[in-house]
């Protein structure tokens, strides 16, 4: 199995009264109340929280990004990896990842990879995502073009690492006369490619028709092997067989000393929901040309209010469908063992909390699931067979059939 | 009285484009909104009493297929200058409501001999320098529609105080098509002023008092870019002169496009 550790990296440290004054805290929520100083103590505090991490046993650090918004204080993953890259000595460092299509430049992004890679010795994961709706915005790029960018950002950014330059790149949406960057990546053909997303099926199938792993965020455990049972139909068709090693899941788990209190700091991941998918103003987040045209009909009428948020649940529910878990390692082991039963993911991140969790409370979750949750997990794994890429040497993706290795490695 | 209309699909540069035609007399050419255009209009009744009136979708919007490659509204306009190569119909005057005011524009910077009078009502296509265009990016369906309105009353007995799922729908299409073709700049060419200096094209602008979309301003600038112009405002109407005061609208352009 490969067992992440992964925080949104919540700005914890703003008013909230204002946020509720102003009806969204997403895209235009003013950054006058950005504190920088609690700003500057939090990311301190995050990257011990990953070195703890690394201490305490989990194979890799999840990163992810996003923009203008208090949910998610890791503008750039890029410089996260960087300070994880020189910083830590054994975890992947997986980006889950970053948004192509905000990027003007993908040749810029393949080199800050590489030189990440190099610095890491060789334990980037490069995820690339679409970026959420008000991401576009909040960069200025155009929705109505996202996938078409995301698409053609990937086949330059895989080219300049694979390719040796110069080369010249007359795309539709990227034009560049030379492209040579000076940093390519250590491992070899190229860093291994994770991809996340929630329900899209163009996404599922798009990263199993490369033959990338699919990381299900958090979805409820029914719509999650749906997920697979897509991707294991199109990955047939691409001619080869699906399973754990192309599967991850991004699972929110707070541990604590007692059920109690993992209750408490448990209800801090609806923190991060009602601003992100509910309070967010629905027209920022699903702008037009952004989602897929087969949702259009329930997106229109949630940007007018007529309905709820297609993405939104309880948290009792939650708790009940195991999108949230919470409890002593012993009440959360047999759930995790559900997931694992039923969905057979190897790749497995843990999202351990959120929102207004003290900073102790966050460290004693790490800790015991380094200690007391992951041995365990890591046991059932090798029962249920569910061996991560690295472990079935699974191929980087179909055009590179070869797993990633160092370079100079045989 | 609603005149009838006959409708046309006509393949012009290899679109698929819908084309509504009414009435009798010189002809007139009149481009949508952003938002689309309703089915039944009554400035464009009122029109069709004296002129026959030329209303096509714009390629991507409404009913008009939506080509891929399009990029820009300057791609637009010539599609229409195609078009009325087509229609051959001699001069032709265009009247464009909102943006497409601003591919009525492009138009006249392109082929000026083709125009016979120009009528730019609340039209996109020229950056303010005092205010801002409303950015319907930032805006639901309802909220950036009902903001083109002076009264709500005038949204209302338009599309009803709860437009309907489908609505919604053809406005989040034509959303769309905008966002590929005018993203950014937002709604405006900055090399439009420039092109249009010289233009002797005889040119009537028409801005609502309280267009809440497009500022005045930009009536402004277009009134001094252009040689013959003048600048009529219409009290009591927002960005949607068209479908707020119809008459009143109807009156203004029948008048000038009668001048001689």
């Amino acid at each position: 199995m490969h067992l992440m550790y992964f925080t949104e990296q919540p700005m914890s440290a703003y008013p909230a009264d204002e946020g509720r004054k102003f009806g969204a805290t997403a895209l235009m929520f003013s950054n006058r109340f950005f504190d920088p100083v609690a700003g500057s103590r939090l990311y301190n505090e995050y990257i011990e929280h990953y070195r703890l991490a690394e201490d305490v046993g989990f194979d890799g650090i999840m990163l992810n990004e996003h923009h203008n918004a208090p949910f998610c204080m890791q503008a750039k993953c890029n410089v996260f990896a960087s300070i994880l890259a020189a910083t830590t000595k054994r975890v992947k460092i997986v980006l889950l990842g970053n948004p192509l299509p905000l990027s003007d430049n993908p040749v810029r992004l393949a080199e800050e990879l590489a030189m990440i890679d190099m610095v890491s010795r060789g334990r980037l994961v490069s995820g690339f995502v679409r970026g959420g709706g008000q991401e576009q915005l909040a960069t200025g790029v155009n929705p109505a073009f996202n996938r078409e960018r995301f698409e053609e950002a990937h086949e330059l950014i895989v080219k300049a690492w694979t390719e040796a330059g110069p080369f010249r790149w007359e795309g539709t949406h990227y034009q560049h006369r030379v492209v040579n960057p000076w940093a390519v990546p250590l491992q070899k053909p190229h860093p291994r490619v994770w991809i996340p997303g929630v329900l899209s099926k163009e996404t599922i199938i798009w990263a199993a028709r490369k033959r990338y792993p699919y990381i299900a965020l958090s979805t409820a455990i029914d719509a999650t092997k749906k997920i697979w049972e897509l991707y294991d139909q199109v990955a047939t068709e691409t001619g080869y067989a699906g399973g754990p090693e192309y599967r991850g899941y991004l699972q929110r788990c707070h541990v604590a000393d007692t059920d109690e209190r993992a209750m408490e700091n448990a209800r801090q991941f609806m923190w991060m929901q009602g601003e992100f998918t509910g309070l967010a103003h629905p027209v920022w987040s699903s702008p037009s040309g952004y989602f897929s045209p087969s949702y259009r009909s329930a997106f229109v009428e949630f940007a007018v209010g007529r309905r709820p948020n297609p993405r939104g649940a309880a948290f009792e529910d939650q708790i009940r469908d195991q999108q949230i878990i919470a409890g002593t390692p012993k009440t959360v082991i047999p759930k995790l063992r559900r997931l694992l039963e039923e969905t057979r993911p190897s790749i497995v991140g843990f999202w351990g909390s959120d929102g207004f969790v003290k900073n102790e409370d966050t460290r004693r979750c790490i800790k015991l699931l380094g200690e007391e949750v992951l041995p365990a997990v890591r046991e059932m794994g090798k029962e249920l067979g569910l061996w991560s890429p690295f472990e079935a040497n699974a191929p980087v993706s179909h055009a590179f059939q070869e797993p990633a290795l160092p370079a100079g490695v045989a | 009285m609603s005149a009838d209309r006959v409708m046309e699909t006509l393949s012009i540069a290899g679109v698929a484009l819908r084309l509504g035609r009414a009435g009798t007399g010189p002809p007139v050419l009149v481009l949508h909104h952003d938002i689309g255009a309703p089915s039944r209009m009554s400035f464009h009744d009122a029109l069709a009493s004296h002129f026959t009136v030329l209303a096509p979708s714009h390629p991507g919007y409404d009913g008009s297929e939506r080509p891929e490659w399009l990029r820009n509204p300057r791609d637009i306009a010539v599609v229409y200058q195609r078009l009325l190569a087509a229609l051959n119909l001699g001069t032709v005057s265009v009247v464009g409501l909102g943006f497409g005011g601003w591919i009525a524009a492009e138009m006249a910077t392109m082929a000026p001999q083709t125009i016979r009078r120009l009528v730019l009502v609340g039209a996109m296509g020229i950056k303010p320098e005092r205010g801002e265009i409303a950015d319907q990016a930032l805006l639901s369906y309802l909220d950036y529609a009902r903001r083109g309105f002076a009264a709500r009353s005038a949204f209302d007995d338009l599309f009803g105080a709860d437009p309907p799922t489908s609505q919604l729908e053809q406005w989040d299409l034509n959303r769309e098509m905008t966002f590929r073709i005018a993203w950014k700049p937002y709604m405006y060419n900055p090399t439009l002023p420039h092109l249009l200096g010289g233009l002797s094209t005889p040119s009537l602008i028409v801005w609502g008092r309280d267009d809440r979309i497009v500022p005045l301003e930009c009536g402004e600038r277009y009134a001094k870019s252009l040689a013959r112009a003048r600048l009529e405002v219409v009290e009591g109407a927002g960005h949607f002169v068209d479908m707020e005061k119809p008459q009143e609208l109807a009156h203004l352009v029948t008048g000038f496009l009668n001048e001689t």
